[in-house]
């Protein structure tokens, strides 16, 4: 055992340890602690110990405090060992300080003194013992009392003492960069150190610094270069040879900061080219440190401007790991796959068989690195593939941090390559079902918004029966048990907007299941919230349509609870629900107008209505109003009675200064008004003007409304629609958007007819257990069999998107940025301008095709051709047309802002967020056009067409 | 950068830890905690890699090593390459290895300090300072000779001056 000089450890240290060993349960081990604490606290604080015996101790309080248990006691005793001169005893000393004790600690102000006296020491290893204690306790107060020292050492004979006096002042640079800026240029000196040891270790904060702004340090390029190149050759001593390869760990570094350097440089990266050249053909790869240094070169490669024979290297390189019977290798491979795939797609095909492997893994981490590949590889022929299996892995994982990444990415992905309407909305259901507490309430209100919208356009067939299956879904999903919140607030907004619109369910049906709901989740308010709304809407429905309501039983005792509810909110819509079922049906149809979720709301910001009433009161003999502007002196005492209501009436006098006045809009009386309407149970905040029609006789004096107004403001953010169309709010109409007023172009069959053939498909592939038809469908297929059904396939595919793009101007602009797929491709967009191209897209009949019938030379023409009518596209058509111009998602705002008013909405304050998402793949039109071009090449081209993903897609 | 650097056996008890940045005791047990939670639930013949961030929070991975009945772990972010860091454990090792004439999960426990003066050679504030293990070899015995010594030379005033004060 360790009798190695200088570590003595006593008996009682040994008892210790062991019994701790040996202890059964965590409560002896917590004893046996207790005790050995009470043991230190009574010795350590006895006069005269010995020395070894103190360090010791200290010893013994530091494992305590690694088991988990306090030893702060004894923290004043180590600061005190570092003032000691025997170098065991300020080493423990320092040891212990630096284990104890946090920059901010108070004790360490008696530190600081020490170390500035010991960085000055003769003895090297009391220099590197305080060294050590500098990078952990020094913080940025306290840098300037040390730094001269540190600077001083960077020039010290013993070249352990540089690297280390290097490192701190590495760390003073990420504790306070500031303090130590003008220090920088050190940094530069030392990488020409004699020692190689002390250049290797500049290389650490020479990476931070260039990671944080490489274009100050370009002209190091060929320094870098050069001594790369001397450490591959072996002009080090051996002595930094480690497993037969030449400093491996200063060639990772250095490429680390090439890969920086060479970054979009193509000068900087052609000193490179050589290099890494010779690197990847001298490289040992049978040894991890090898594989190691390989790695990296991929990465250099992958990140500097790429050379078509480096690249070739990489990727035999990566060819090997993936190939290896290491999962090491295997997580390298793909994650160096990952890397390439961005400057050549094409590699990754080679190597789809080996990317099943990895996803089919019992390794967790494979696995998800796997994934985190096929992420990136996502396009819109295989986004059904790839989203499918995320789904299947989400569910399999209890890691709750990252079933919401995986199922965040799973949405992204899902809005951004979606092939139908359709399949986003069971995508989404079965995200919801799987991780609904998980994923952000945005995603829940986007998923209401598409089903309400529909497609954008005029096809209300289509619409009607997209909200059908999901309601069908959405019942259906309702028997399971344990569902997530969100996505029941989700179920209960559609089944309460939709759920008896085409008349398959009867209202006892939907108000059945909605009063289950609101019963099996009693603890949940929100749901409840959103299940009595819902089952007002129903009622309001059903009375609207002339027909009988009678109220189920169990709506009635909901009902009933509710109006008790400790929750003014449910009680208020409690008591809507009750207002509403006894009203008559020209009345509820003006509140409920069935289907108008989308409708805009005019409000009526005169107030004229209330005219009547007015003079009415006036004539009573009340107080004519006088506009705010031509009150005099009264004016500020009225504010103010406005703002600090309960204040003034507490005592008379106020001593402290008045705030400055609020911006006159807040106590304009119309305001006032308005919030007066709303203290009495308005049904939905989205129909403010016909509730004026109801509510009209019961509004009150001014006074006390606007302490009333803001706890039912609170209540609105959170309720209704403003949650996810917060321009709804009644007092602001403007940015309301008119999604039924778009007109509808041709065409409008060829679109059906495709989401038939999406309506067509299984749900669910089932292709797990042949990895060569789950490789085709993921990387677009290597086999040349079946070669025209496939292509003519591929051509449908391909051209409806032509067709969906040519539609999606006429959509609003969420829906478009839903539909990413053909969001993402602006170039198509132009097609508009260009009805050759359109039509003859029309005319393939994606049935036909199916069928063969179709040369699929003609197909692929009639495709081609539209990009490349889209590659001249007439610049000033762009701002005559509008509608092309909203996809040109930059000039978006600007452009509909200067032609055309009725589109000026659009862009409402939630389409913004959305915009930014869905740009972050296709952020401009250059990117998008490469991307498309791509895409062309991969799905259209008879070389890599897609059979297998043919047969999945038709069932 | 390194984050941390844990030793722990296969029981889950920790034979050493050391994290770059400050963190108090409770929070210390808590990542060991969970640390070793992944790790008794990884197989045989899996990769060494874990993707750490649900426990150190953002841009962290890990990596270990399973000798006999110790787990090696090091904490690290982005600007380390994993197979590095793997290797970085098996110099690490070895230089235990070397230190202690074939190490055994004992030699850590009771050469607590040591093992400390041994990881700070190589990894000095969260950057790899030294990679030979023969270097670190050289800077441990070197410390352990003088401080040996400097022990010598301060017992002997110690209980000259205890001796004079009687």
């Amino acid at each position: 055992m360790g009798s190695q000089g200088g570590f003595y450890q006593s008996k009682e240290f040994l008892d210790l340890v062991k019994s701790i060993g040996e202890a059964r349960s965590k409560a002896e081990e917590d004893r046996i602690v207790l005790n050995e604490i009470e043991t230190l606290k009574r010795r350590i604080s006895e006069p005269d110990i010995p020395k070894r015996k103190m360090k010791e101790y200290i010893i013994r309080l530091v494992y305590i405090e690694m088991l988990g248990h306090d030893a702060s006691f004894g923290y004043i005793h180590a600061v005190k060992m570092t003032h000691d001169d025997s170098l065991l005893v300020k080493r423990t000393g320092y040891l212990a300080v630096t284990l104890f004790l946090n920059e901010d600690h108070d004790l360490i102000i008696l530190i600081v003194n020490t170390i500035q006296k010991d960085l000055k020491s003769d003895n090297y290893l009391v220099v590197c013992a305080a060294l050590n204690a500098v990078c952990k306790l020094i913080n940025e107060e306290t840098i300037p009392a040390v730094l001269p020292q540190v600077m001083e050492l960077l020039a010290h004979p013993k070249e352990a003492v540089r690297k280390k006096a290097i490192m701190a002042l590495h760390r003073f640079y990420q504790k306070s960069p500031s303090s130590v800026s003008h220090l920088v240029s050190n940094f530069r000196k030392r990488l020409c150190d004699n020692d190689p040891g002390v250049m290797g270790a500049t290389l650490c904060p020479l990476f931070e610094l260039i990671a944080r702004d490489v274009n100050s340090y370009k002209d190091l390029v060929i320094s870098f270069v050069s001594i790369l190149k001397q450490v591959a050759e072996r002009r080090l001593s051996k002595a930094y040879d480690y497993h037969q390869m030449p400093a491996p760990f200063i060639q990772i570094k250095l490429l680390k900061i090439l890969a920086l350097l060479g970054s979009g440089d193509k000068q900087a990266s052609e000193n490179m080219y050589t290099v890494v050249g010779d690197i990847f053909r001298k490289c040992d790869s049978s040894s991890n440190i090898g594989n190691a240094v390989l790695y990296e070169c991929i990465c250099c490669v992958s990140s500097i401007y790429p050379n078509p024979k480096l690249l070739e290297s990489a990727a035999d390189v990566i060819s090997r790991f993936l190939k290896s019977d290491s999962h090491n290798l295997k997580y390298m491979g793909i994650d160096a796959l990952g890397r390439l795939i961005k400057i050549s797609p094409e590699i990754a095909e080679q190597h789809q068989l080996a990317v099943i492997d990895c996803l089919e893994d019992p390794d967790d981490t494979l696995k998800r690195k796997t994934f985190e590949l096929l992420y990136k590889m996502t396009k819109s022929t295989n986004v059904e593939v790839i989203v499918d299996r995320m789904i299947d892995y989400m569910i399999s994982i209890n890691d709750n941090h990252y079933k919401t990444e995986i199922a965040s990415r799973c949405v992204e992905l899902a809005e951004q390559f979606a092939p139908s309407n359709q399949w986003f909305i069971q995508t989404m259901n079965r995200v919801f079902e799987h991780a609904g507490d998980l994923v952000n309430i945005k995603v829940a209100h986007n998923l209401m918004r598409l089903i309400a919208e529909g497609f954008g356009e005029d096809d209300d067939n289509a619409d009607t029966k997209l909200r059908s299956s999901a309601v069908e879904s959405y019942l259906r999903i309702l028997g399971e048990p344990k569902l997530p919140s969100v996505f029941l607030q989700v179920i209960c907004w559609v089944l309460g907007e939709y759920g008896t619109a085409d008349g398959m369910f009867s209202a006892s049906d939907i108000t059945g299941k909605l009063c289950d709901v609101a019963e099996a989740y009693s603890n949940d308010e929100t749901v409840k919230a959103y299940a009595t709304t819902a089952l007002m809407k129903i009622y309001a429905f059903e009375i609207a349509a002339w027909r009988k309501v009678d109220m189920l039983p169990e709506c009635q005792s909901l009902m009933e609870e509710l109006l008790a509810s400790h929750s003014t909110d449910l009680q208020q819509r409690a008591y809507e629900l009750q207002a509403v079922i006894g009203l008559d049906a020209h009345a509820v149809a003006c509140i409920m107008p069935s289907d108008a979720s989308c409708e805009d709301i005019e409000v009526d910001r005169d107030l004229s209505f209330l005219n009547d009433y007015i003079q009415e009161a006036i004539e009573k003999g009340a107080q004519p109003y006088i506009p705010e502007s031509e009150r005099s002196g009264m004016l500020n005492i009225s504010n103010f009675r406005n703002q600090d209501h309960h204040e003034a009436s507490s005592h008379g006098l106020r001593f402290e200064a008045y705030e400055l006045p609020k911006p006159a809009v807040q106590s304009r009386i119309p305001q006032t008004l308005i919030a007066s309407t709303e203290i009495v149970p308005v049904p939905e905040p989205m129909y403010p003007r016909e509730s004026y029609q109801t509510t009209m006789p019961s509004i009150p004096s001014d006074a006390g409304s606007a302490e009333l107004k803001l706890r039912l403001e609170g209540v609105q953010k959170k309720w209704g629609r403003s949650t996810y169309t917060p321009a709804t709010s009644t007092s602001n109409s403007t940015s309301q958007k008119t999604v039924n007023g778009t007109s509808q172009g041709d065409g409008a069959s060829t679109v059906s007819s495709m989401r038939e053939t999406y309506d067509s498909r299984k749900p669910q592939v089932e292709v797990s257990h042949e990895k060569q038809k789950l490789a085709a469908s993921l990387f677009g297929g290597s086999s040349k069999t079946e070669k025209r059904p496939a292509t003519g396939h591929k051509a449908a595919k391909a051209s409806s998107h032509v067709v969906e793009k040519s539609h999606v101007p006429k959509s609003s602009m969420e829906v478009a940025s839903e539909k990413a797929a053909p969001a993402q491709q602006p170039p198509d967009l132009l097609d508009l301008g260009e009805p050759t191209a359109t039509s003859t897209a029309l005319q393939l009949d994606p049935f036909k095709q199916l069928e063969g019938l179709l040369d699929a030379t003609e197909v692929a023409s009639a495709v081609n051709g539209a990009p490349a009518a889209s590659r001249s596209p007439d610049i000033m058509a762009l701002y005559a047309d509008t509608a092309a111009g909203i996809h040109n998602k930059n000039d978006a705002d600007l452009l509909s802002g200067l032609s055309n008013p009725s589109v000026t909405n659009m862009p409402g304050t939630t389409a913004m967020p959305q915009v930014t998402q869905s740009s972050s793949k296709g952020p401009n039109p250059k990117d998008s056009l490469e991307k498309d071009a791509l895409v062309r090449q991969m799905g259209v081209n008879p070389s890599s067409q897609n059979p297998n993903l043919f047969k999945d897609l038709l069932g | 950068m390194i984050k941390a650097v844990m030793v722990m056996n296969t029981q889950g008890k920790s034979r050493l830890a050391k994290f770059y940045e400050y963190l108090s005791v409770e929070k210390q047990q808590e990542l060991i905690r969970g640390v070793f939670s992944v790790l008794c639930s990884r197989a045989e013949n899996v990769s060494n890699f874990i993707d750490a961030e649900s426990i150190f929070g953002q841009d962290s991975r890990l990596v270990y090593k399973h000798f006999a009945t110790l787990y090696f772990v090091f904490v690290f972010d982005s600007s380390e390459n994993e197979l590095a860091v793997l290797d970085l454990i098996q110099v690490f090792v070895e230089t235990l290895d070397k230190c202690f004439q074939n190490v055994c999960e004992l030699d850590i426990v009771f050469n607590y300090s040591k093992i400390h003066t041994i990881l700070d050679e190589m990894v000095f504030g969260g950057q790899v300072v030294e990679t030979s293990s023969s270097e670190i070899m050289k800077a441990v015995e070197e410390i352990s000779k003088l401080e040996a010594a400097s022990n010598a030379i301060s017992l002997i005033p110690k209980s000259a001056s205890g001796w004079r004060s009687r």
